[in-house]
């Protein structure tokens, strides 16, 4: 990991960054895109995510939705870091970050960007804000 | 005037958590420790069934329980103590109306509701209109949430008499508004249709007299009212309640059946009280009741109307804070900072032990009104105070989005 993602100054700014300007932050009409709606009761965020897998590469990942800035910041830092991937690259990617988010060990490097929602777990209550986007892209590479 | 700091020692959550400003009390309440030794003295010294046993204990539990019901039953200022049913909480009661009615609803039949109501007095009347084929509909409110009397006259007189059930919160839980209850049951009563009114935010913060609103049908929780959890109320007037249709059966509802399906049910309330009733739960609301008629509820409306004008005084003073609701009288404040997700603004407070509610408080279909998808709420008590206030207040006065990241470092 560059010693850059260790200072929190710039952690803070790339969620900022991501809430403020999202990446891959539009929907298209595309049949060949799969697609879920995030949304709970206890949750106000409610995202769509959608991806087009072929081939066993994640060709395209997008979101849209209203959301806090931990779902957002890191469903945008997802598609960023997931897009052009092959499924067993994502995978590890995916089982780290959920290792981070769980309080369990992950290996910093591989997770790049993400690395800025390593304290959420510190607010309990917002793990599933950091979540739901990484489970709708999990959930559309499980079903391929 | 209240004594608040008496008050405050009144419950053993503000001793555990001397630094916790509560401003969650729509969501649920804390409890004195009245309550809780009531239900504590239950389990420790009378833990047996009620109408069960041949047996003393059994008979004073029964009768501790009875006794229950009247202290609600006053409490509303019922006609009578058979006029009130426990149930879980203000959902199971709504429901049990609900379903309760299901054999009075016919096809093209309607039931009109409002955009402010709780998914509680929402969703089951979409399952029963689903099942009888009747058609929902609902009542226009002003922004600040005021129930338009035009439209609910407009309505009724469209639909003549097929509108079977009017079904509206006295006080919203998201906007706080208070409908003039006793204007509408008039209105909906000259159409012949029946009233029920969704008490949970109303019945824990002002004086409520099911006679004088002309209410047919009410449902309040006890946990909103510093009793249990999974406690509850329906209130029916008598001849009402014994129509409505029983949603479960068992021991304690029926007094005989046969192998052949021959039930007689007991009498009202009794026949929806199938099982095993919560007994603590009951014995628990009335100690609550009876704690806050010590207060007095005239004392806790005004007292939290003091309290609400004080917050919206400080908070309108702060520019980055948007209020939904600056002109409503309960205690409830709806409000966003400015360019701040409802939740950051949440957990931001979290992290300065301040308890508020972000989301959409169930009430989903209102944001069409109000024009915003997520509001924080925060929702006085009588045992807040200034003090509490003032510490949100400056702390609302630091919500923008950098703070809130910034709990995250
Ligand atoms: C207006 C209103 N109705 C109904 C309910 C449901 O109450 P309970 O969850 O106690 O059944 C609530 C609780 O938030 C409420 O605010």
């Amino acid at each position: 990991m560059t010693n850059m993602l260790k200072d929190p100054a710039v952690l803070r700014e790339l969620i900022m960054d991501h809430y403020k300007y999202p990446r891959n932050h539009e929907l298209v009409e595309d049949d060949s895109y799969d697609s879920r709606h995030m949304a709970s009761d206890s949750c106000i965020d409610d995202i769509t995510v959608q991806s087009k897998i072929e081939d066993g590469i994640i060709k395209d990942i997008r979101f849209d939705g209203v959301a806090c800035t931990i779902c957002t910041a890191s469903t945008s830092i997802m598609t960023e870091l997931l897009k052009g991937k092959s499924i067993d690259e994502a995978n590890v990617i995916i089982e780290n970050y959920f290792n981070m988010m769980n309080e369990k060990t992950y290996d910093e490097d591989i997770l790049e960007e993400a690395i800025a929602m390593m304290n959420v777990h510190r607010q309990a209550n917002r793990i599933k804000c950091a979540t739901i986007g990484w489970k709708a892209i999990k959930e559309m590479i499980d079903r391929k | 005037m209240l004594d608040v700091d008496k008050i405050k020692n009144d419950f053993p959550m503000f001793k555990n958590h001397p630094e916790l400003v509560y401003l969650d009390n729509g969501a649920t309440t804390f409890k004195p420790s009245c309550v809780i030794e009531m239900i504590k003295k239950y389990y420790e010294s009378s833990s047996v069934n009620v109408e069960r046993g041949d047996y003393l204990l059994s008979h004073e539990v029964s009768s501790a329980y009875e006794k229950a019901r009247n202290t609600v039953a006053k409490f509303i200022n019922a006609r009578k103590d058979e006029e009130i049913v426990f149930t879980s909480g203000a959902t199971d009661s709504l429901n049990m109306v609900a379903y309760g009615l299901i054999d009075k609803l016919n096809k093209d039949d309607v039931i009109l509701l409002t955009y402010a109501e709780h998914a509680s007095n929402i969703l089951c009347w979409f399952d029963v209109a689903k099942r009888k084929g009747c058609k929902i509909d609902y009542i226009d409110l002003e922004p600040n949430g005021r129930m338009r009397l035009d439209t609910l006259i407009d309505k009724l007189n469209f639909y003549g008499n097929k509108t079977k059930v009017v079904s509206i919160a006295h006080i919203s839980n998201v906007l706080g508004y208070k409908q003039d209850i006793k204007e509408i049951a008039k209105i909906v009563h000259q159409y012949g249709a029946l009233l029920v009114v969704d008490g949970a935010q109303s019945v824990p913060h002002i004086k409520t007299d099911v006679q004088m609103l002309d209410i047919d049908f009410l449902a309040f929780s006890g946990h909103k009212m510093c009793g249990p959890t999974g406690i509850g109320i329906l209130y029916g007037k008598y001849d009402l309640l014994d129509q409505l249709h029983p949603m479960r059966y068992g021991g304690g509802a029926n007094s005989r059946f046969d192998i052949n399906g021959n039930i007689i049910l007991q009498i009202t309330p009794h026949k929806f009280e199938a099982g095993t009733p919560n007994i603590a739960g009951a014995l628990g609301l009335a100690a609550a009741i009876d704690y806050l008629n010590d207060i007095g509820m005239d004392n806790i409306e005004a007292y939290e109307q003091e309290l609400k004008a004080y917050m919206i005084e400080k908070l309108s003073k702060l520019e980055n804070i948007h209020i939904y609701n600056a002109d409503t009288t309960s205690g409830i404040v709806a409000f966003n900072a400015i360019d701040v997700f409802a939740q950051d603004a949440g957990s931001y407070l979290s992290t300065k032990n301040i308890c508020v509610r972000s989301g959409n408080h169930c009430a989903k279909i209102l944001h069409n009104l109000i024009k915003t998808d997520q509001t924080c709420r925060a929702s006085l008590y009588f045992y807040n105070t200034k003090a509490d206030i003032d510490k949100f207040v400056a702390e609302c006065a630091n919500l923008n989005i950098e703070n809130c990241i910034n709990i995250f470092f």
